[in-house]
C-alpha cells in the first residue's frame, strides 16, 4: 500500500490535514467487505422476491393456507378465503395487489427497524461500509432531517405489528384444518406457519421500541417487579434481534412460496393427520 | 544477583524463550506536518501483546517513538490505536491473535488530530465531557441518605465501566469521517453518559428542569447516530453502547418528541409564530 | 533572564490520581484558584487500577463496625508503626468521604436494603469495602473528575470560562517546586540533584514542562499539593504503572522536606506471574475475600501454616473454620488467606522457595472449586476478562497462578496529621500515597483509597486557607527565585547532550558544558538495571550484603545516568520523559536501600532474613532521609537520621487488650 509523506490536500475525515498523514481508506487486512456485502445480497434478494409476490395478486391462497403477505386481505378483490382473513373494508375501488395495503406495516416495521437500519445503511449507503472503513460520502446529517428523521416513528410501526402478528397467528390456527376446512388437522403447511409465526412474534417482541414500553422507560426498576421482569426477557430475545430479524424475514418468504406452490399446483400439502 | 524473592525464583522458568520469533512491524512515524509507516523487524516473546513490542521498538531502536500507555492491563483506556486498521488497545491486543508471517501495522487514532507517532489529540473528548451537564443531586437528601437498589443501578453501572479509551470515539464515522460533525455531536461516549444520567435512580435533573432526553436530541447530535455499532464493537470493555444506551436514549427521545401527535402540534404552532 | 510561560493561581495540586482531585476538589470549593497538573491524560491515573473497595466503617453489612474498630484493624495492620493521628483521622472521616461520593454521582454495589454494599478484606474485621465489583479505582477516580467537570461548568455559568477556577494541565509533568528564598544557584552545572534547600525558604511554584511540545512553563502559587502516587517503577515486578517513578518524594526532598520510614514497601501477594508480559500485574485481594484460597503444587492450603503469633487468636485453625466463616462471620475465625498482605506475600515466597510453587513460580489461587462460574463473573468481572485475555486462563473453571508484586510504598514524605503540610517547607502539601505515616509498616487493602479522600481532602483544606491567607495583594505572595528556574531549565535540557534542538529556544536556557566524560547512556538500559536491583537486592526479603551492593550500585548508575543522553526531539518524546524520571527514582531507591539497611528488624513491608523478628524497641523510631547536599557523582545523596514518635493517645491505646499491646510496645511505653 502506498503511504506518502504529503497528505492528499483538501480531503476531509481520515485523510484531513490534522490527521495522520495515511493514504489508503482503511487499513484493514481481514475480508470487512463480507458482512455488507452479504447483508445487502440477503435483502436484495428478498426485495426482488417479495416485489414480485406482493404485484402477483394471484397464487396466495390454497386452502387452508393464506400467504402471509395477503394477511388480512383489506380489498373486495381479494381471493374468498372461508372463515379467513377477508375484511372488505375499502371496498371495490382498490384495484391493485391487496397485498400493497398490509404490506406497508411490516415493511414499515422492518425498514424503521434499529437493527435493519444498521444492516442497510452498512450494506447499500456504505455509511460506514464497515467500522473503520471511510465512507465515501461528502456529508452525512444522520437521523438529524427528514427524511431519516422519520426513522423515529418506529414505536408505532411496533404497535402496528403487533396486531398484524395476532392476524397472522389466526391464519395459523386456520391452518389447522384440512382443504375442505374440518379442523383438527395438520400438514406441512401448518409446521411451516407456526415456525413462522414464531419467528414473527419473537422479531416483533425483541424489537428495541418493545423493550422500552415495556420496561426500559422506568427509571426505578424496584418499583414495578412485573415490568422489570418482563424487560429482562424481552431484553434476553433483544440480544437475538438480529438472527430473529433474519430467521423471520426467511420464514415468512418460506411460508408465502409454500402457498404458492401449493396453489400452482406444483405439489400437494403433506398431511400429518 | 541472588535470586532470594519469590517474584525472581520465577524468571528462568517460563515457557518463553523457546518460542521467540521476529516479527514485522508497520509503525506510522511523523507528526502533524506528515509523516509514514515505517518497518521494523522486532523480536516477539511467547504471551506478549502489541504495546510490548512497541516497547521493545522504544529500548532498542526508536527511543523517541511516542506512544501513551498507562497501566498495561486494560483499565485506564491510554494506549488506544490502530492495529491492522482496527481501533483496539494495544495493551489487550495479544500477539497470539496473529500469523507469525504477517506484518503488523500499528497507526494513532485516524480519528483526532495527530501530534506525534502514535500520539493524538484527544481534547475533542473532553471538551464534549464538560459539555453533559453533570448529576444534580437529589435536593433534601443528605450524603449517606442514598438509598437504591441494585436492579435499579446496574444499567448505569455498565456505563461507567467505561474507561474512557475513546475507541468508540475514534471508530465512530459521524466524526471519523466528517471533521465538521465534531462541533454538534458527542460522540457515543457521552452519548452514554447521557443515558447513564437518565437511568440514574437519583438524579434530579428533571426536577430542576433539565431535560436530557431532550438535550440529547438538541445539544448533543443523538440523531448523527445511525445506530451501525462499529461503537460497540470497539469497546474493550464489552460494553453493550448501542442497544444498552443509544438505542434507548432514542426510544426516551421518542417518548417526548416524536409522538406523530405531539410533533404535528409543535410544527403547526411553529408556523403560526 | 528567562523567557516562559508563567500562570498565578492560589493552589496547585500536582499528581490527578483520587489525592489529587480530591484536594483540588476542596482548594476550589474552599474559594482558591486551583490548578491540577498530571503525567497522563485527566482521568488516567494509577488510582483507577485500584479494584477491591474502599475501607470505611458504614456499618451496613456488620452493624458492629465503628471507626474504633476500623483504626485498631489500622494499627494492627501497620505493626503500631502508624502516625496514629492519621489512622484517626482516616478511621472517623472515612464514611463521610465515602457518602459524599454519591453525592456527586458514584454509584457502588448495593445491599438488599439499598445501602452501599460492603465487602470482607484482609486485615479488617468487619466487611468494610465500599466497593464497585472489582473496578473500585475507576469509579473514584471517574466521579472525582466528574465532579471537577461540574465545578467547571459551575465557573462557566458564572466567568463564561470553563477554567477560571480549576484547571487540569494534563500530560505536564513537574521537575522542580520553586521556592522564594535560596534554594539552588549552581546554575545549571552537572548536578543532578540540587542542594536541597534546607533553607527556610516558601514554596512559591512549580517548574514544569508540557510533554506534547516540550515546552517549559512555571506555576506560581504560595501553595503546592504533592499527590504522585507511589514508587514502583523502581522495581521490576510491580503492579504499578510507568508514572510511578517517586516524583513527589523526590520533589519534596529537593524542596527540603524529609521522607518518612522509606524502607516500608509493600508487596502485594497476589500479582499475575504469567505471561512474563504481565507479570506483576495485581489480582485484586477481593478474589480472596470473596472466598478465593492458596495453594501449593502439592494441593495444600499452605496460609494456614504461616499465621504468626500476633495474630493465632483471630484467624482459623482449620479449613473447615475457615470456610464457615464465609457464611457465619460471627462464630468463626477468618480463613488466613485474609491476613495483612505482608504475612500472605512472604509465605507465598517461602513455598515458592521451598520448591512447591507453580510451574511459572508462583503458587495457585483458586476461586473456581469454590464459586459457581456465573456468580464469579458477577463479583470479578475484570480479573476474569483480564486472565481471559492476556493469559487464557478461564478463573471460573481453574485456579490462577500468582506472586508477589510490589504495590505500595508506606513510607513518603512526612507530614503533620492533621493538615496535611510537609514539614519544614511552608506551603508544601502532600497526600495519598506520597505521603507517610499513616499506614506505619504494612497497609491493609482498602485503606488506600480512603487514605486519597480523607487526606487529599485535608490537605486541599489546608493548602486553600494557607495560600487564601495571603490575601488578594499579588506582592504579599512568595515570588519564585529566577536562578533555580533557569538551573531547572537546564537540568531538565541536559538528556539532549547539550544540544537542544529548536527546544533551546522555547526553553530559553543556556546550557554549560556538553555531556559528562564517558560513554553515552541509554536511559531505557539504565531504567532496567535499576528495576533489577531493586527487585534483586532491596525486595520482598533483605539481606545486609546485598543493600550495600545495592547501593554501590545505585552509585554507579547515578553517575551513568548524568550521562544519559536521548535521540529526536521535544515534542512527545519518552525517551528524554524517561531519563528526567531517572533523577527521581535514583533518589528514592537510594532512601529505600538506606533505610531498610538501617532498620535492622522485620516488620510489615521490610523484611530482613539477616534480623528476622519485630523488635519492640524499634516500634518507637522513624527514619528520615534528607539531602546530604553532595553532588560529586560517587557519594550518596541521602543522610538518614532517626526520630522517636510519640506516644500513641491513652484513649486510643484503651482500644487494645493488654495482652495485645505486649506483642507490640516496649516495656516502658506500657507504663507510660
Amino acid at each position: 500500500m502506498a503511504t506518502g509523506t504529503q497528505p492528499p490536500p483538501a480531503r476531509t475525515g481520515v485523510r484531513g490535514a490534522s490527521r495522520a498523514a495515511i493514504a489508503p481508506r482503511h487499513l484493514r487486512t481481514d475480508r470487512w467487505w463480507l458482512a455488507p456485502a452479504a447483508t445487502a445480497a440477503g435483502l436484495l434478494a428478498f426485495i426482488v422476491y417479495s416485489t414480485w409476490r406482493a404485484f402477483a395478486n394471484s397464487d396466495y391462497y390454497a386452502a387452508p393456507y393464506v400467504s402471509p403477505f395477503y394477511s388480512p386481505c383489506l380489498a373486495e378483490n381479494c381471493a374468498p378465503m372461508r372463515d379467513g382473513p377477508n375484511w372488505e373494508i375499502l371496498g371495490s375501488w382498490w384495484g391493485l395487489s391487496p397485498a400493497l395495503l398490509i404490506l406497508i406495516f411490516p415493511l414499515g416495521f422492518r425498514l424503521t427497524c434499529y437493527y435493519y437500519r444498521k444492516a442497510y445503511y452498512r450494506g447499500f449507503w456504505a455509511s460506514p461500509p464497515a467500522c473503520a472503513v471511510a465512507e465515501p460520502h461528502t456529508a452525512y446529517t444522520g437521523e438529524t432531517r427528514f427524511p431519516l428523521i422519520l426513522q423515529n416513528i418506529h414505536r408505532y410501526f411496533f404497535y402496528a405489528a403487533v396486531p398484524v402478528a395476532g392476524i397472522l397467528t389466526y391464519d395459523t390456527v386456520l391452518s389447522f384444518r384440512d382443504e375442505e376446512y374440518a379442523w383438527g388437522h395438520m400438514g406441512l403447511g401448518s409446521l411451516i406457519f407456526l415456525v413462522n409465526i414464531g419467528l414473527i412474534w419473537a422479531y416483533t417482541l425483541s424489537c428495541h421500541s418493545c423493550r422500552h414500553v415495556i420496561g426500559g422507560r422506568l427509571r426505578h426498576f424496584s418499583r414495578h417487579p412485573v415490568r422489570y421482569r418482563l424487560w429482562g426477557w424481552v431484553g434476553r430475545l433483544n440480544n437475538r434481534h438480529m438472527q430473529l430479524a433474519w430467521a423471520s424475514l426467511i420464514s415468512v418468504a418460506v411460508s408465502d412460496f409454500y402457498v404458492y406452490l401449493l396453489a400452482t399446483g406444483a405439489f400437494d400439502d403433506p398431511r400429518f393427520f | 544477583m541472588s535470586a532470594s524473592t519469590g517474584t525472581n525464583a520465577s524468571t528462568g522458568t517460563g515457557a518463553g524463550a523457546s518460542t521467540a520469533y521476529e516479527a514485522k512491524f508497520r509503525v506510522w512515524r511523523g507528526d502533524a506536518d506528515g509523516g509514514e509507516l515505517t518497518d521494523f523487524t522486532v523480536e516477539v516473546n511467547d504471551g506478549e501483546v502489541v504495546l510490548d513490542i512497541i516497547h521493545r521498538l522504544q529500548a532498542t531502536q526508536a527511543a523517541d517513538l511516542a506512544v501513551r500507555w498507562n497501566c498495561k492491563a486494560g483499565k485506564c483506556g491510554s494506549c488506544s490505536a490502530e492495529i491492522n486498521g482496527r481501533p483496539r488497545l494495544m495493551c489487550m491486543t495479544r500477539m497470539s491473535v496473529f500469523s507469525r508471517e504477517e506484518t503488523i501495522t500499528v497507526t494513532p487514532l485516524r480519528a483526532f488530530p495527530v501530534i506525534r507517532d502514535l500520539v493524538t489529540d484527544v481534547s475533542f473528548n473532553y471538551t464534549k465531557a464538560r459539555e453533559v451537564p453533570s448529576f444534580v443531586p437529589p435536593p433534601g437528601v443528605a450524603a449517606g441518605e442514598y438509598r437504591m437498589q441494585q436492579i435499579d443501578v446496574d444499567r448505569s453501572q455498565e456505563f461507567r465501566k467505561c474507561i474512557e479509551c475513546f475507541l468508540c470515539q475514534d471508530t465512530c464515522h459521524v466524526v471519523r469521517d466528517h471533521e465538521e460533525n465534531k462541533s454538534s455531536f458527542a460522540g457515543p461516549r457521552f452519548l452514554m453518559r447521557v443515558a447513564e444520567l437518565d437511568m440514574h435512580p437519583l438524579d434530579a435533573a428533571e426536577e430542576s428542569g433539565l431535560d436530557r432526553k431532550k438535550t440529547a436530541q438538541d445539544e448533543h447530535g443523538l440523531g448523527y447516530c445511525n445506530i451501525t455499532k462499529c461503537c460497540t464493537e470497539v469497546c474493550p470493555e464489552h460494553i453493550k453502547i448501542t442497544d444498552n444506551a443509544l438505542i434507548p436514549l432514542k426510544e426516551r427521545a421518542v417518548d417526548r418528541k416524536y409522538d406523530p401527535l405531539v410533533w404535528l402540534g409543535n410544527k403547526i404552532r411553529r408556523r403560526g409564530e | 533572564m528567562t523567557q516562559l510561560e508563567r500562570r498565578q493561581w492560589d493552589v496547585v495540586v500536582v499528581g490527578a490520581g483520587g489525592a489529587g482531585l480530591r484536594a483540588a476538589v476542596e482548594a476550589r470549593e474552599r474559594g482558591a484558584r486551583t490548578a491540577v497538573i498530571c503525567k497522563s491524560l485527566f482521568g488516567k491515573a494509577h488510582t483507577v487500577m485500584a479494584e477491591g473497595g474502599i475501607a470505611a466503617s458504614l456499618g451496613n453489612v456488620n452493624a458492629g463496625d465503628s471507626w474504633r474498630v476500623h483504626f485498631r484493624d489500622t494499627l494492627r495492620g501497620g505493626k503500631f508503626l502508624n502516625q496514629w493521628r492519621m489512622a484517626e483521622l482516616h478511621a472517623r472521616e472515612a464514611p463521610d468521604r465515602v457518602w459524599e461520593l454519591e453525592t456527586w454521582g458514584a454509584l457502588f454495589d448495593r445491599t438488599p436494603d439499598g445501602r452501599i454494599s460492603q465487602r470482607n478484606f484482609g486485615g479488617h474485621e468487619y466487611p468494610r469495602l465500599a466497593h464497585v465489583g472489582d473496578r473500585t479505582g475507576l469509579e473514584l477516580i471517574r466521579t472525582l473528575q466528574q465532579k471537577i467537570v461540574s465545578l467547571q461548568q459551575e465557573d462557566f455559568r458564572e466567568y463564561g470560562d470553563y477554567e477560571a477556577r480549576l484547571k487540569v494541565y494534563q500530560e505536564c509533568t513537574v521537575t522542580r517546586i520553586l521556592k522564594d528564598t535560596g534554594g539552588e544557584t549552581d546554575g545549571g552545572s552537572t548536578a543532578v540533584t540540587g542542594t536541597g534547600g534546607t533553607d527556610g525558604g516558601r514554596v512559591a511554584g512549580a517548574f514544569c514542562y508540557e510533554r506534547e511540545s516540550g515546552r517549559f512553563f512555571v506555576l506560581e502559587a504560595p501553595a503546592v499539593v504533592l499527590a504522585t502516587g507511589g514508587i514502583g517503577k523502581s522495581f521490576k515486578v510491580t503492579s504499578n504503572s510507568w508514572e510511578y517513578t517517586g516524583d513527589g518524594h523526590a520533589l519534596a526532598l529537593l524542596a527540603g522536606a524529609p521522607l518518612l520510614n522509606m524502607e516500608f514497601v509493600q508487596f502485594h501477594p497476589t500479582g499475575m506471574v504469567w505471561p512474563p508480559s504481565v507479570k506483576g500485574i495485581l489480582v485484586t485481594e477481593s478474589v480472596r475475600g470473596d472466598g478465593g484460597v492458596l495453594r501449593n503444587s502439592e494441593g495444600k492450603r499452605f496460609m494456614f501454616d504461616y499465621i504468626p503469633d500476633v495474630f493465632k487468636e483471630k484467624y482459623a485453625e482449620s479449613a473447615e473454620e475457615g470456610d464457615r466463616w464465609y457464611e457465619d462471620p460471627d462464630r468463626n475465625r477468618r480463613p488466613p488467606e485474609l491476613l495483612p498482605r505482608d504475612e500472605v506475600a512472604r509465605a507465598i515466597n517461602s513455598e515458592v522457595k521451598a520448591g512447591r510453587g507453580s510451574p511459572h513460580g508462583g503458587v495457585y489461587l483458586d476461586v473456581s472449586s469454590r464459586m459457581p462460574a456465573e456468580v464469579i463473573r458477577r463479583r470479578l468481572p475484570s480479573m476474569y476478562h483480564q486472565f481471559k485475555e492476556l493469559a487464557d486462563v478461564d478463573i471460573t473453571a481453574e485456579a490462577m497462578e500468582v506472586g508477589p508484586t510490589c504495590h505500595y510504598v508506606m513510607g513518603g514524605i512526612a507530614v503533620d496529621s492533621d493538615t496535611a503540610a510537609a514539614s519544614g517547607v511552608l506551603g508544601l502539601y502532600a497526600a495519598g500515597e506520597v505521603a507517610g505515616g499513616m499506614h506505619g509498616s504494612n497497609r491493609l487493602g482498602g485503606n488506600s483509597l480512603s487514605d486519597l479522600l480523607v487526606f487529599g481532602r485535608r490537605a486541599g483544606l489546608h493548602a486553600a486557607e494557607y495560600a487564601l491567607g495571603f490575601g488578594a495583594d499579588a506582592r504579599a505572595r512568595p515570588a519564585p527565585d529566577e536562578a533555580p528556574i533557569d538551573a531547572a531549565a537546564a537540568e531538565a535540557l541536559r538528556p539532549f547532550g547539550g544540544v537542544a534542538e529548536s527546544g533551546a529556544v522555547a526553553g530559553g536556557a543556556v546550557i554549560d558544558g556538553a555531556v559528562a566524560v564517558g560513554a553515552v547512556e541509554n536511559p531505557y538500559t539504565l531504567h532496567q538495571e535499576l528495576q533489577q536491583t531493586m527487585n534483586d537486592l532491596v525486595g520482598i526479603i533483605r539481606r545486609e550484603g546485598e543493600m550495600e551492593q545495592a547501593l554501590e550500585k545505585l552509585a554507579e548508575l547515578r553517575t551513568r545516568a548524568e550521562r544519559a543522553v536521548v535521540e529526536g526531539h521535544r515534542q512527545f518524546n519518552p525517551g528524554w520523559h524517561l531519563a528526567l524520571d531517572l533523577r527521581n527514582m535514583l533518589l528514592v531507591s537510594e532512601c529505600v536501600a538506606r533505610a531498610a539497611l538501617e532498620r535492622t528488624e522485620s516488620r510489615g513491608g521490610h523484611t530482613r532474613e539477616d534480623w528476622p523478628a519485630m523488635d519492640r524497641d524499634w516500634r518507637r523510631i522513624n527514619l528520615y532521609c534528607r539531602l546530604t547536599g553532595a553532588t560529586g557523582p560517587a557519594e550518596g545523596r541521602i543522610a538518614l537520621t532517626r526520630r522517636t514518635t510519640e506516644p500513641l493517645r491513652p484513649d486510643l491505646l484503651a482500644l487494645f487488650d493488654k495482652e495485645e499491646l505486649v506483642k507490640y510496645l516496649a516495656e516502658e511505653e506500657l507504663h507510660e
